[in-house]
């Protein structure tokens, strides 16, 4: 994902003048090209959040659209008040990069879990959300937000997640993604666990159980007429994401509510203890069940009482 | 009196009436900073009251939000938004908070209030500028107790790295924080040296003489390389005799009685 970003990235400043890039001393072998073809447009920060986003807001304010990257809870965390207060208080054009998001920094230990980033992302006023389910997402995705106005929070994966739909070519701000059409059960999933979503799909597949599947880069703006549609239309409908309460699961459970559509809802998320257990990312969403077999348990449980 | 002295006892005066109507804070904070204002606008900044986005403009940052007063007062002599507005300083459906906000009031560069973060965003205007080889400096005005703010000695060590030589960071020294005297809360001294050493330009200077203000605001602005740091030496509530050097008028908004004799000192002097 976060090759797809830079690749993106570079293509759309070749073009676009206006596109500058912040690190905040992070990136090594991911941000040289970027930095070598674009020295005027390319500031390392040092290790200093909280200044790299005053700066974000000083150049968004002086007409550039300014994309500063960290990993994990770096850009969000650490810096808060700069994007809540310079940033989104003056709606101005900065992304604000977060890679390795959820556990995929999982044996580097808790601090660099980002795992509460959407709930607080999502707070923010003006403030866009968006995780895209893999690179080709990633990369349109990219595309849309640096022609996009007002501060976007971008939730990347590290790297090595699958390309899933490399069918997509276009993508607009709020889109909700359908991956297959099914049945009653749909299957709702943001960020890089596109690929459990689809595991699971193809597992039910084989016991006769056809879910619809969708991916939801979007968090905010999120189209709610299609939400709408989808969820009326479901019986079951299963949330997927790499996130503690507060972000796809919780925002679903809040419109089904405010819309009193009559589903039921079950969230895979992270568990909303201190993850003290080292591991993987794929240790550490099969220790919480975020993987396919747990769900599928569940998609069955459910058949069974129908 | 000469212009800009004119200036700065007319926005010491809207200050008091406004904090005063509003029963707000910070009256000695404004107080302290009315000359630095008075100058800049006066004298130093170059802009266009018709035209408050101008391109080539100079960037001023009020980063001690809370001296909003003063600056909604000098922007309005500067001919940015109509002097009746002050009169709706703080008051329901205002534009003009406690804090300075730019939503809705032109010639406001940036919102702020909480403190720490004016410096680093006149650090990306200042970068800004120089990418796009525009003649604008960048000042931004940090009271002393925001000093203990960390974000703040980020950009202090940023600046010089990035050769910003058309920042100048101004700190209204009035040696009086929130709570007490800056020298016992958190002593800052030696000061100066603390900038030079980070690779600022340092210029020291009594905030309250206009010649020297001028003279020194135009000898920063012309350095090659480095930043430059005006560290102003003021008194809190100056102007006023009864505010001056008191932290209660951190706080404290003057009665009826009390704004007629501040008027009255402020019209004593020639």
């Amino acid at each position: 994902m976060r090759t797809a970003f830079i690749e993106s990235l570079i293509e759309c400043a070749r073009s676009n003048r206006y596109i500058w890039l912040l690190t905040a001393d992070l990136g090594f072998s991911v941000l040289e090209r970027f930095r070598d073809e674009f020295p005027g447009r390319f500031i390392n920060i040092g290790i200093a959040e909280q200044n790299m986003i005053g700066i974000a807001a000083g150049l968004a304010l002086s007409g550039k659209t300014v994309f500063v990257y960290s990993i994990a809870n770096f850009p969000t965390f650490r810096c808060l008040e700069q994007i809540r207060n310079d940033v989104c208080f003056h709606n101005l054009n900065v992304i604000v990069v977060a890679v390795g998001s959820g556990v995929g920094y999982g044996s580097s230990g808790y601090t660099h879990h980002g795992i509460e980033d959407l709930a607080l992302m999502r707070a923010l006023p003006n403030m866009s959300v968006v995780a895209p389910g893999d690179s080709t997402e990633t990369t349109l995705v990219t595309q849309l937000l640096t022609l996009s106005k007002g501060p976007v929070y971008l939730r990347l994966g590290k790297s090595g997640e699958p390309e899933l739909d490399k069918s997509l070519s276009t993508i607009n701000m709020g889109d909700i993604l359908q991956f297959i059409r099914g049945s009653e059960i749909s299957i709702l999933t943001t960020g890089g666990v596109l690929d459990i979503a689809k595991s699971v799909v193809q597992e039910c597949n084989t016991i006769g159980i056809f879910p619809s599947g969708y991916s939801v880069p979007f968090l905010k703006p999120m189209n709610e007429t299609k939400l709408y549609e989808i969820l009326t239309q479901s019986k079951l409908v299963i949330t997927i994401e790499e996130h503690k309460e507060g972000g796809l699961g919780t925002i679903i459970s809040e419109f089904i509510t405010t819309n009193r559509i009559a589903c039921e809802l079950i969230k895979f998320r992270l568990p909303e203890f201190v993850i003290h257990e080292v591991g993987s990312q794929n240790y550490l969403r099969d220790k919480y069940g975020l993987n396919a077999a747990n769900i599928l348990q569940s998609i069955k449980t459910f058949s069974l009482k129908q | 009196m000469r212009d800009t002295e004119r200036l700065a006892k007319t926005i010491r005066a809207h200050a008091l009436k406004m904090v005063a109507a509003a029963k707000a804070s910070h009256i000695g904070s404004c107080l302290s900073c009315a000359d630095i204002l008075a100058v800049l606008y006066g004298e130093i900044l170059s802009f266009n009251p018709t035209c408050p986005d101008d391109a080539d403009r100079d960037i001023f940052i009020m980063s001690k939000g809370h001296a909003a007063a003063i600056l909604y007062a000098v922007l309005a002599e500067s001919g940015f938004f109509p002097l009746s507005w002050l009169e709706t300083y703080c008051c329901n459906g205002s534009v003009l908070s406690g804090h300075v906000s730019k939503h809705g009031v032109p010639g406001v560069e940036l919102s702020t209030g909480s403190l720490g973060h004016g410096l680093s965003v006149g650090c990306g205007f200042a970068i800004a500028a120089n990418a796009d080889k525009k003649p604008s400096k960048t000042f931004v005005l940090l009271s002393d107790g925001e000093c203990d703010e960390g974000s703040n000695w980020e950009a202090i060590l940023c600046a010089p790295q990035f050769k910003l030589n058309n920042l100048i960071a101004i700190i209204d020294y009035n040696k009086i924080q929130s709570f007490g005297f800056v020298k016992d809360i958190i002593n800052l001294e030696p000061f100066a040296d603390k900038w030079r050493s980070f690779g600022w330009n340092v210029y020291e200077v009594d905030g309250h003489d206009h010649n020297a203000l001028k003279s020194v605001f135009r000898i920063s602005a012309v350095d090659n390389v480095k930043p430059s740091v005006v560290i102003a030496h003021t008194t809190k509530g100056q102007g006023v005799s009864y505010m001056e050097n008191e932290l209660l008028w951190h706080y404290r908004n003057p009665n009826e009685g009390q704004l007629k004799q501040a008027i009255a000192e402020l019209d004593k002097v020639q």
